[in-house]
């Protein structure tokens, strides 16, 4: 299965969705004024994982900014992940944020409370 | 106008602590620019990167807000002044001593008025912890319309500035009213 691989723009993450190794990356700012064109793409490529995935599924978040449109479309992709977990892999969500970095702490803490999965939250310097 | 009210303008601006102000339609690439100067005038100003991340975020759903608000579709200058005017908005960014105010105005339906202070009423009567919940039910239960929009705007602005939301809306004729809002970030 290919990779998914997107370099950041001003408005979008990079994405690296690493099929071979069961890693799912999105890293940098997600603020596109219409958030659905951008997860479409992740949302297929997570669907067709789905039919082969590795035993473990981790998904790497480390974002410094997202919109509202984005919260959305994450707690859908949280979703698909957490209808692939348990069965054929055991998906796990790391969540980053910098410290001091409150409102990134609480968003995590946010999709923990409606999403069944375990969350690491993982504080650091710089994202 | 007369040619010297630019000074006044420019007095009141400056009076009025204004960083960055805009007049007119709110399209993707003005956000970005927006986005950008405000950036590096934070960066400039040497905020706490906490206070820079509170104003880049809030502002985003401000302009978002502008953005989605008005008619999405392109608009082309054949259309009339009055319904350009009806597609523009305004946004002030003032820097106070210890705070940051983004001011947004634009015209609204006054069929769409009641509905709209109806939640930002019920916004205001939450405290934080309660606007944590409202936020998650909201998240939770919110579908994406196709303008890529999921209702949390609002919510978002206030949680994340940690002041009530301050607005008002103006009567302009039988069909539209201006929608003002201030927010204050700490």
């Amino acid at each position: 299965m290919e990779n998914l691989q997107l370099v950041s723009s001003a408005k979008t993450p990079e994405v690296l969705f690493d099929a071979e190794n069961g890693k799912l990356l999105l890293k940098g700012r997600s603020i596109p004024e219409n958030s659905i064109e951008f997860y479409k793409p992740l949302y297929d490529w997570v669907d067709s994982y789905a039919g082969q995935p590795k035993s473990e599924t981790t998904i790497e978040v480390m974002l410094e900014y997202f919109n509202t449109s984005s919260s959305k479309c994450l707690l859908d992709l949280f979703k698909k992940l957490e209808r692939l977990n348990g069965g054929a892999s055991a998906v796990a969500v790391h969540w980053y944020f910098e410290e001091d970095d409150e409102d990134m702490a609480e968003a995590g803490e946010d999709y923990q409370a409606i999403i069944k999965l375990p969350f690491k939250m993982i504080e650091v310097n710089e994202i | 106008m007369a040619l010297t009210n630019i000074y006044s303008l420019y007095r009141t601006m400056e009076e009025e602590n204004v960083l960055l102000s805009f007049k007119g339609i709110v399209t993707a690439d003005l956000l970005t620019t927006v986005l950008n100067i405000m950036e590096n005038k934070m960066h400039s100003l040497q905020e706490s990167p906490k206070k820079q991340k509170k104003v880049f975020n809030v502002l985003v759903e401000c302009l978002q807000n502008l953005y989605h608000h008005v008619d999405n579709e392109v608009y082309n200058l054949n259309e009339s002044r009055d319904l350009l005017e009806r597609k523009s908005a305004i946004i002030l960014i003032v820097k106070e001593t210890e705070q940051f105010i983004i001011r947004t105005g634009n015209y609204i339906d006054n069929h769409k008025v009641d509905d709209l202070k109806l939640r930002l009423d019920k916004i205001n009567s939450l405290d934080k912890d309660e606007l944590k919940d409202y936020y998650q039910a909201s998240l939770n239960s919110s579908t994406v319309s196709a303008k890529g929009t999921a209702g949390l705007g609002m919510i978002d602005i206030a949680r994340k500035s940690g002041n009530k939301l301050d607005f008002e809306f103006l009567k302009v004729n039988e069909e539209t009213s201006f929608f003002c809002l201030n927010v204050k970030i700490d």
